[in-house]
């Protein structure tokens, strides 16, 4: 799933940061005309679930690598995933909004 | 263990630095920079959902000189990340794991960063000029 995320997130990162690029300076309604186009919330919505499925694992290996004790190895990789939960339903959540209503 | 600490042979002060073991250890921080820079982007998402007030600070703030700095940041981690990401999928088939494919690689990653970077801000600051 590392390598199927990281392989998802290289056209989706390149769309984004062009997308990013052609946001500067918006302000809210630019945001809304963005993601009223169905196409770009899509590969929004894929691109946050992407990014933090593979953030997730990345920051477990680092955490099996640097914490040590069983208790604290475990205890962090689980505060890991659920805040990458939390944010990811946030994100949807947002993107939700700015295409469906606002 | 923590209960008994014991001497290790110094490493980081004896070791060469090699371009190998430096971009390997630069692939794990950019990644944990972009871990932090992913929160940034929900909140860019989520401040525009809730609404003018929330929006305007924010994109108020990514155009504050520290705004701009840490835009920085993300764009050489992001590309940096990426570029390298895409050497170890290579990797990842077999391929390129003889030493002098590894620097060429290495050499091109680091390149494929600053040529991605570099364009992503000439044209993003030409663009907020308009």
């Amino acid at each position: 799933m590392q390598r199927l995320t990281a392989i998802v997130m290289v056209p989706l990162a390149i769309w984004f940061a062009i997308a990013a690029i052609g946001l500067i300076g918006a302000d809210r309604a630019a945001m809304i005309a963005w993601m009223h186009n169905p196409m770009a919330a899509m590969l929004m919505v894929l691109a946050i679930i992407a990014m933090f499925y593979h953030l997730a694992l990345g920051l477990q290996v680092v955490i099996e690598d640097y914490i040590h004790g069983a208790g604290w190895k475990l205890g962090a990789i689980i505060v890991v995933r659920v805040w990458c939960f939390l944010l990811v339903l946030r994100g949807v959540l947002a993107v939700l909004k700015l295409a469906l209503g606002a | 263990m923590m209960s008994d600490p014991r001497p290790l042979s110094p490493h980081l002060q004896i070791y060469r630095w090699q371009l190998t073991s430096v971009m390997s250890i630069l692939h794990r921080i950019t990644g944990i920079g972009l871990a932090v820079a992913a929160v940034l982007l929900v909140s860019w998402l989520g401040t525009a959902a809730d609404g003018t007030e929330p929006f305007a600070r924010m994109q108020g703030f990514l155009g504050s000189p520290l705004g701009l700095i840490v835009l920085f940041g993300c764009t050489v981690a992001l590309f940096y990340h990426l570029c390298n990401g895409m050497r170890h999928l290579v990797w990842d088939t077999g391929h390129g794991l003889d030493l002098k494919s590894v620097y060429l690689g290495g050499w091109l990653v680091l390149a494929g960063t600053a040529a991605l970077t570099i364009l992503t801000w000439v044209v993003g600051l030409a663009r907020w000029g308009m």
